[in-house]
């Protein structure tokens, strides 16, 4: 046997500080109520560092210094200039990406490759790509001089911190906004090394402000009267409740919710590629990912070829320590969410389905999940409709392409699907009809500054990334 | 009773089944032309990311001894001469004069020619022979020919036979020819092993990798080998990762296990431990071992020592340090 030995990537490269407060109008302040939490790393349950939490005191602070900073400053400054600071904040997250990585997989769990090869780089790249258009924007297609709409608040998740940081910051910065970003209570800490690196790019004070909180602190940001935008990306029941609270407000809303992508595999497909297609639409992330392929559809004709593949593929996963370099699949992000992965899994094993999980060693702290697959899959489990976001596979059959089409489009989600064939016109086919946002074609979880990303249905509207994604943060 | 994509087994076995294809043109070219397809993204994503494994410490040098006992040491030069060759099975037997725990490679690969000066260093050691034959490295001689190259290596002392594959038929899809000359070369090593020479590089496209690996294994060959070493594109990862699901797939299907062989601009440590993070977690330890998985390479072999002894002694030592054969 060959054993990789461990290939820890050392966590010195990061300064973690012991407390941290909330990044207001240029510099880190205390709390009013003087109220905080702790951030833990999810795969020691080790605490990481103390957190300010935000109340509503200090949520209207934050928003008002946004709009000083957007009155002021942001808003009359040209595209040429705005665009400089958004070129010097992408340069500076590439020169500190090791750091910012690291950082990202001690608070969120994921594998340092991950963070490493693939949140970094996006994360760079949205800046670069947005910094591009900040003196274009009488080109996007909105009109010849398209207008910034205010200050923008914006929430974000925890299963891409920085990289959800980077989608709602960098476009809203491009248009001529200013905003006020709450991360995720499990997750804050790259979102406040970002705030360090705002100050080291001289960013003026109040364009980009940072307020940490669970879901109060969420709650009287998108509720504050001096917020002209909303952008959120998390669940949908409480994309909801966000929708519902700015009904009949000025406040534009773009909402990016949940999923339940279907993954389907053709009897035609590169059967070896298309479960490397499946393993990274479920596995990537923990399958803490909005758009994971986490239902299988295959062909009935090659169900049990493709299961085989997929099983033995499986087995060659490494769950274990983020740091180290050889780590598949990381640590849960909170116990709550890793409470909620088993209810819904027991729930599809009392249902009947049939679960396999490959033999894997999980360590005894922190929040882990064994990668698994629900066999004997219906429509009507709960597994096949509800967003488990964790690292399980459901899979279903289909006999004929336009049954494949009936079953991947019933559920109330429409974010992301992926077809696997080798017949390029039954692609084009089927993208057509397919209800989702994203459709990818012989591959998945591929993502693009230029691309846009967003939902049909119940994952919600709005577009990010690309073009389209400058119009949720233009008065248009 | 197991299936086949492209061909359903209907009667007792599908060993059986498989040893039918070769008496028809057409249902070989049913079967071939039935593999699933190969997407190059994928493929070549997924060789990337095996690039990526970061072994070290004690991992390192397991691999490292490793790949020195995979190593099929080549010279395949017009200006070989008896001394060359005979330097170059010195150094096979013994590759680090300086530390006796370095293991000897897997085997000493040269023209039929110089087999009979190889054989006299190599014999009793456990050091395999190899020889290329079949009118290596073009192929593109009369069949008669290329079975006198092979049965002239294996008298001469010759233990393996590294064939290449007549890609001109394979290319024009004159896949039973290709067959048969597989299946005539097999019959004329002998008790020697046969490892099939596919020349990727001219078939181009992974899709025919595949189909040439199936072929090569169908038509008994032990091994299949990437290249020759004579044209631009040699081994590559993703080429090898193709080669390794066949061979996977293969003994899924029939029960015998065949060799992968990937030979040319292999050249550094770094390079031999991706090739063997691949065969770890494609087709798993089974493989990992020099009957099974082999370097086609010469320079290779001193970058191997030169990190094995920085691994022993903490610094690295210069090129002079390490023989020239």
């Amino acid at each position: 046997m060959f054993e990789y030995a461990p290939a820890p990537e050392s966590r010195s490269v990061v300064d973690i500080k012991p407390s941290y407060g909330l990044f207001v109008d240029g510099a880190f302040v205390d709390p009013a109520s003087g109220g905080s939490f702790k951030s833990v790393n999810p795969a020691s349950e080790e605490v990481l560092a103390e957190i300010a939490e935000a109340g509503a005191d200090d949520v209207d602070r934050a928003v008002r210094a946004a709009r000083t900073a957007y009155e002021k400053v942001w808003g009359p400054m040209p595209g040429r200039d705005r665009a400089k600071y958004l070129f010097r904040i992408a340069r500076l997250i590439q020169e500190r990406s090791r750091e910012l990585a690291v950082l990202e997989s001690l608070d969120n769990g994921k594998p340092i490759k991950e963070s490493r090869d693939v949140d970094l780089p996006l994360v760079a790249a949205h800046f670069f790509y947005y910094a591009g258009w900040a003196d274009k924007l009488p080109h996007a297609g909105f009109g010849p001089d398209p207008k910034p709409l205010g200050v923008a608040a914006q929430v974000i998740p925890w299963n891409f911190p920085l990289l959800m940081l980077a989608w709602k910051i960098a476009p809203a910065l491009a248009a001529g906004n200013t905003v006020v970003l709450k991360p995720a209570e499990t997750t804050p800490l790259t979102a406040l090394l970002f705030a360090e690196i705002c100050q080291q790019a001289d960013l003026p004070a109040g364009v980009v402000n940072i307020v940490t909180g669970a879901g109060d602190t969420g709650r009287a940001l998108v509720e504050h009267p001096g917020v002209d935008k909303v952008a959120f990306t998390g669940s949908t029941e409480v994309g909801r409740a966000i929708a519902r609270s700015v009904a009949g407000t000025r406040k534009k809303l773009t909402l990016e919710l949940g999923g339940k992508a279907a993954n389907i595999v053709f009897d035609d497909a590169p059967i070896d590629q298309a479960v490397e297609g499946i393993v990274n639409g479920i596995f990537f992330n923990q399958g803490h990912v909005c758009c994971a392929g986490s239902r299988l559809l295959v062909q009935e004709s090659v169900a049990d070829r493709v299961l085989e593949s997929l099983k033995r593929r499986m087995a060659q996963l490494r769950v274990g320590d983020p740091l180290d370099k050889n780590t598949d699949i990381g640590a849960i992000n909170s116990a709550e969410q890793l409470t909620r992965i088993r209810e819904l899994s027991d729930a599809g094993s009392a249902e009947g389905a049939e679960r396999w999980s490959p033999p894997c060693e999980l360590p005894e702290r922190g929040f882990w999940f064994a990668p698994t697959i629900f066999t004997g899959v219906t429509q009507a489990h709960r597994i096949a409709r509800e967003e488990i976001f964790g690292p399980v596979l459901s899979v279903l059959t289909f006999r004929t392409p336009a049954e494949a089409v009936e079953k991947a489009n019933n559920t109330p989600y429409g974010l992301s699907a992926g077809i696997w064939t080798d017949k390029g016109s039954r692609i084009l086919w089927l993208a057509d009809r397919l209800r989702a946002g994203v459709v990818w074609a012989n591959t998945f979880n591929k993502f693009d500054p230029t691309s846009p990303f967003g939902g049909y249905k119940e994952s919600g509207y709005g577009r990010e990334g690309g073009r389209h994604g400058l119009e949720g943060y233009l008065n248009v | 009773m197991r299936t086949i994509r492209g061909m359903t087994a209907t009667t007792t076995s599908a060993r059986s089944d498989l040893s039918e294809l070769g008496r028809s043109e057409t249902a070989l070219r049913t079967f071939l032309h039935g593999l699933p397809g190969v997407d190059q993204v994928g493929a070549e994503q997924r060789a990337a990311q095996l690039g990526t494994r970061s072994i070290k410490t004690t991992a390192k040098a397991e691999a490292i001894d490793l790949a020195i006992r995979m190593v099929d040491l080549t010279t395949l030069e017009g200006a070989d001469t008896p001394g060359k060759v005979r330097a170059l099975a010195a150094k096979a037997l013994r590759p680090d004069p300086a530390d006796p725990s370095c293991p000897h490679v897997g085997a000493v690969c040269v023209y039929p020619s110089m087999v009979p000066y190889v054989a006299e260093v190599l014999r009793g050691s456990g050091v395999h022979l190899a020889s290329v034959a079949t009118a290596f490295p073009s192929g593109q001689a009369p069949l008669e020919i290329k079975l006198a190259d092979v049965r002239a290596a294996v008298e001469a002392g010759a233990d393996e036979i590294d064939m290449v594959i007549n890609r001109g038929a394979f290319l024009s899809g004159r896949y039973a020819e290709v067959y048969d000359e597989i299946v005539a070369t097999k019959e004329a090593c002998g008790d020697a092993h046969l490892k099939v020479i596919l020349e990727t590089g001219e078939l181009a496209t992974y899709d025919n990798v595949r189909r040439a690996s199936w072929l090569a294994m169908l038509a008994g060959g032990d091994f299949i080998k990437t290249s020759t070493g004579k044209v631009p594109v040699a081994a590559t990862l993703p080429v090898t990762l193709v080669m390794l699901e066949a061979v996977r797939d293969f003994r899924a299907a029939t029960g015998r296990q065949v060799g992968v062989k990937p030979a040319g601009g292999i050249k550094t440590t770094k390079d031999a431990i991706k090739y063997l993070v691949m065969v770890n977690e494609t087709v798993g330890a089974d493989w990992l071992s020099p009957d099974w998985f082999r370097f086609g390479a010469s320079s290779l072999l001193n970058d191997l020592l030169m990190q094995r002894t920085k691994l022993t002694t903490g610094v690295y030592a210069g090129p002079d340090y390490f023989t020239l054969d």
